[in-house]
């Protein structure tokens, strides 16, 4: 196990210690099965929350703060040796996990990539070149001497590329010019007799580049290897949890009740028109209309109110009154009541019968007659624009949410939605139709004073 | 023809003109050719150089290096052969005195004898593919037609030649100052343009990542006849490189010279070229208002280009200028004007082949002679020796015996010496010292595992 140990000084006698691992081999530890799944999990955090930040479009600094937050939140551990481990451990339990296909591969190695950057840069400068040796980057460091007499001509690279030559960033490194091709292409450094005179940042740029292209390889290894042996011999041990890691849905299940406490039938015609999102409106709407929903519907909806709060008797008088005109009550006793008191009777920590996710509702495709799943991903844009419209969203708002649905990102057009019906933003953005209610009501209890 | 018949060629060939008794008339054709290639051509020279020294005097020396190096030939009537190698000097020379080639490219040094190709893979571990190759440039003239209005397409004069010798300057400064390159040798193309064999060991060895890069690196015309603006230069200052360029090359050269000899400013049609890339209408319409008026009056001796370029630099350059694009407008349109304009797909890839040094251009007759990088403004591509005046000067030559070769007796010998002194000498001495080093690293190194090696059966055996 390759782990690069500096020391950075602070103006307080602690002795912060920080470490980079570069993963560059399995460590042979043992890990208890548990620990396989919950460091995996609490990693896998970190990477979607990297993946939300990147798609909200957020500026370098506002991610390094969010890279740095989200560590914090997920893998620190008191003892930094338990850290590491963690930290290693659960690198390598997710290379099984986004091995194994393309996209999968393509996601991780942006994300893994992006983590490793931030936590590059924030390193102190003897942790960043010992990890620069370590990537086999000969680069000398430039004397002071040698440094004076280039800093008008290191000045000028710096200002013809809008940029500054702060005191702080006058740390350059002395490299062969092809090594960097890039930065001499760019005309981004300055070159004489051969070297090029390379910034601190641009450093970081070239690391991580190693860094990518390392993981980029090993990713593939590790699919072949999986693919060959593991899977089948881990068969009943660990291959099942590597596949339903990817698919893990990871914020509150909403099995429980949370602040609102109970929500009575005669509550629930009014927050579904304020605080519910349009997957839930719609299936709402169609009960009203239809008197009747299918099996898919039934779950997604009924799941949803049992976590806004709905009581089971309170649900079956819900169901029983909606589909009254086409089910008699002996027969929806006989053929739907039951599930519903399974709904809520559920044992253990099984997430069968919890409130879908997003990722979820989103993954199922709903068919003739179906009313479930993710409208922004099924409806057709006639249709999910008049949805909108009904809802009370801006026109500009509405090209706003149809451009995410365009590229495919239906959570950040329903997040978009939200923050258009509310009139307040949602930095968390959207992940499960119950945290949009929750966000809702909150928002609204705000502004009223009461919730709605 | 017989070794003989080639030495009287000379008696055969010639055409008696009434008055002028050695005279060869003007052109370009395979006796000629073969007379050239049997007598002043510098084969040995050229092996030499392509042999990098590896000649098999040092038990360093890589004997199959030579034979390595891919050649191709165009003949009569355009037929073109590649993979041509030769395993040595005396290969080289004959096949090339059989062949008569119209024109010489020298290509990559490969992983096996180009004649062998076929036995190996296109990719995996048993490949045939280019491991060495000179960095090279390629500058042509009729690149820079829309700012020279003297000649057009493949004509050449000496009022646009000097847009070369400023490409010259400003690349061969910068592959020595920036890049640390030292073995450089410059040629005349034969019509209209130069090439750059760039030699260094290191330059040899560069990735095609790495040429592009360099290659990059001095792309900063980026036009073509569609788009308006061809030079860019953002940021506050220049960059180093080309802030230098700028200072010691690129202002003079346009302000002395082009600018008057081209008469950039002079009439309407032209001043309108420049006026167009200053990205302030307002300040462009002023000029154009104060031309307008001045159209006729002489005001002063000076020359009007001058006068006008004075009166757009300082309304440019004043203070008073905020907008952002007009900071470097001046150089921009200096740049654009002057700066050189590279061939990048020629410099790229590994695998271009390149014309060699002193072939005869099919078009005009004239030999492509190298060019000192530190004479430049003095190269006259007007009187550089043609096919013909090499042959007339020879059948002239009379017995010198002190000549050694055939070429001292013609303009030819000047060149020779000149790529042997400057160029040749100095890089084969390098050459020399760089297989020596690497063989002694390499003896040294398993003289090292030898006495660990002796070590441990010395442990092993207690």
């Amino acid at each position: 196990m390759e782990v690069v140990q500096s020391h950075r000084k602070s103006s307080s006698n602690n002795v912060i210690v920080s470490i980079l691992p570069l993963y560059r081999s399995a460590p042979p530890l043992e890990v208890r099965l548990e620990d396989f799944e919950f460091f995996a999990i609490d990693r896998l955090r970190v990477l979607k929350g990297i993946s939300d930040g990147l798609c909200r479009g957020k500026k370098p600094e506002e991610m390094e703060k969010l890279v740095l937050d989200l560590w914090k939140a997920n893998m620190r551990h008191p003892q930094a040796v338990e850290e590491v481990n963690k930290d290693i451990i659960s690198h390598f339990v997710l290379r099984l996990v986004y091995c194994r296909t393309e996209e999968l591969r393509k996601w991780f190695l942006s994300m893994e990539t992006t983590l490793f950057r931030h936590r590059f840069r924030r390193g102190s400068s003897e942790a960043q070149r010992a990890l620069m040796s370590e990537f086999k980057l000969p680069y000398k460091a430039v004397s002071n001497a040698e440094f004076e007499s280039l800093k008008d001509k290191l000045g000028q690279v710096a200002r013809s590329m809008g940029q500054t030559l702060a005191a702080a960033d006058a740390i350059f490194y002395k490299v062969p010019f092809e090594e960097v091709p890039d930065l001499v292409a760019g005309r981004r450094v300055f070159i004489h007799k051969g070297h090029a005179y390379v910034a601190i940042n641009q450093v970081v740029s070239l690391v991580v580049t190693q860094f990518r292209s390392y993981l980029s390889k090993a990713l593939i290894l590790t699919n072949r290897k999986w693919t060959s042996t593991i899977r089948e011999q881990e068969k009943d041990r660990l291959t099942p949890i590597v596949e339903a890691l990817c698919t893990s849905y990871l914020g509150p299940d909403y099995s429980q009740q949370q602040e609102f406490g109970e929500i009575s039938i005669k509550d629930i015609d009014q927050v579904a028109k304020t605080s519910f999102p349009l997957c839930m409106r719609h299936l709402f709407e169609k009960v009203k209309e239809d008197h009747h929903l299918k099996h898919g519907g039934r779950m997604q909806l009924g799941l949803f109110l049992k976590g806004v709060g709905l009581k089971l008797d309170d649900a079956l008088a819900f169901w029983k009154a909606e589909f009254a005109p086409k089910v008699s009550a002996e027969r929806f006793d006989k053929e739907y009541a039951y599930n519903i008191r399974h709904n809520y009777g559920r044992e253990g920590k099984r997430t069968d019968y919890t409130p879908y996710s997003c990722q979820k509702i989103i993954s199922v495709t709903p068919g003739i007659g179906d009313h479930h799943g993710c409208p922004y991903r099924h409806f057709s844009e006639e249709n999910l624009r008049a949805a909108l419209v009904r809802m009370g969203v801006s026109s500009r708002a509405v090209e706003d949410v149809m451009d995410k649905v365009h590229n495919r990102h239906y959570q950040l057009a329903c997040t978009l939605t939200f923050e258009a019906v509310h009139g307040s933003s949602c930095d968390a953005g959207i992940n499960h139709p119950n945290q949009y209610f929750i966000d809702s009501q909150r928002v609204l209890q705000s502004k009223n004073g009461s919730v709605a | 023809m017989t070794k003989e018949e080639a030495d009287n060629g000379r008696d055969d060939m010639v055409i008696d003109v009434p008055g002028q008794a050695n005279a060869v008339p003007d052109g370009f054709n395979a006796n000629y050719l073969r007379i050239y290639y049997g007598k002043l051509f510098p084969h040995a020279d050229m092996f030499k150089w392509m042999s990098y020294g590896n000649d098999g005097k040092h038990p360093g020396c890589d004997k199959s290096y030579f034979g390595r190096r891919e050649f191709s030939f165009t003949l009569e009537n355009d037929i073109y052969i590649r993979f041509q190698s030769f395993n040595s000097v005396t290969e080289l020379e004959n096949s090339i005195k059989e062949k008569c080639p119209f024109k010489i490219d020298i290509g990559p040094v490969y992983s096996v004898d180009p004649a062998k190709r076929h036995a190996y893979a296109q990719s995996g571990d048993n490949v045939f593919t280019p491991v060495e190759r000179e960095l090279v440039f390629d500058i042509d003239i009729s690149d820079y037609d829309d700012v020279r209005y003297c000649c057009t397409g493949a004509d050449v004069c000496l009022e646009c030649w000097p847009l070369m010798t400023i490409a010259i300057k400003v690349i061969d400064t910068s592959l020595r100052d920036d890049f640390g390159f030292n073995h450089i040798l410059w040629v005349y193309s034969g019509r209209r343009g130069v090439h750059c064999w760039v030699c260094d060991g290191k330059a040899r060895r560069l990735t095609n990542e790495q040429r592009a890069a360099i290659a990059d690196y001095f792309h900063v015309y980026k036009g073509n006849e569609n788009s308006q603006k061809k030079i860019s230069l953002p940021g506050l200052v220049l960059h180093p490189f080309l802030a230098r360029s700028y200072t010691e090359v690129l202002k003079g050269f346009f302000e002395a010279k082009l600018l008057p000899n081209q008469n950039l400013l002079a009439s309407e049609e032209r001043y309108e070229k420049i006026l167009e890339m200053i990205p302030d209408a307002s300040v462009a319409s002023e000029l154009r208002r104060r031309w307008q008026e001045n159209k006729r009056a002489s005001m002063s001796k000076d020359d009007i280009n001058i006068v006008r370029w004075e009166q757009l630099k300082s309304i440019l350059q004043s203070g008073k200028q905020k907008m952002q694009g007009l900071r470097r407008c001046v150089e921009e349109i200096v740049f654009s004007y002057t700066y050189p304009r590279l061939d990048m797909e020629v410099s790229r890839h590994m695998n271009h082949l390149l014309k060699a040094p002193f072939c005869v251009h099919p078009k005009t007759g004239r030999v492509c002679v190298p060019i000192d990088p530190n004479n430049c403004d003095e190269f006259d591509p007007t009187t550089v020796p043609t096919l013909s005046q090499l042959l007339e000067e020879q059948n002239r030559g009379g017995l010198r015996q002190d000549a050694e070769n055939e070429w001292d007796r013609t303009s030819l010998g000047e060149s020779v010496a000149f790529f042997r002194t400057s160029f040749l000498q100095p890089l084969l001495k390098s050459c020399k010292e760089e297989i020596e080093n690497s063989y002694n690293a390499k003896l040294q190194q398993s003289k090292n595992d030898l006495s660990w090696f002796s070590f441990g059966v010395l442990i092993a055996a207690q």
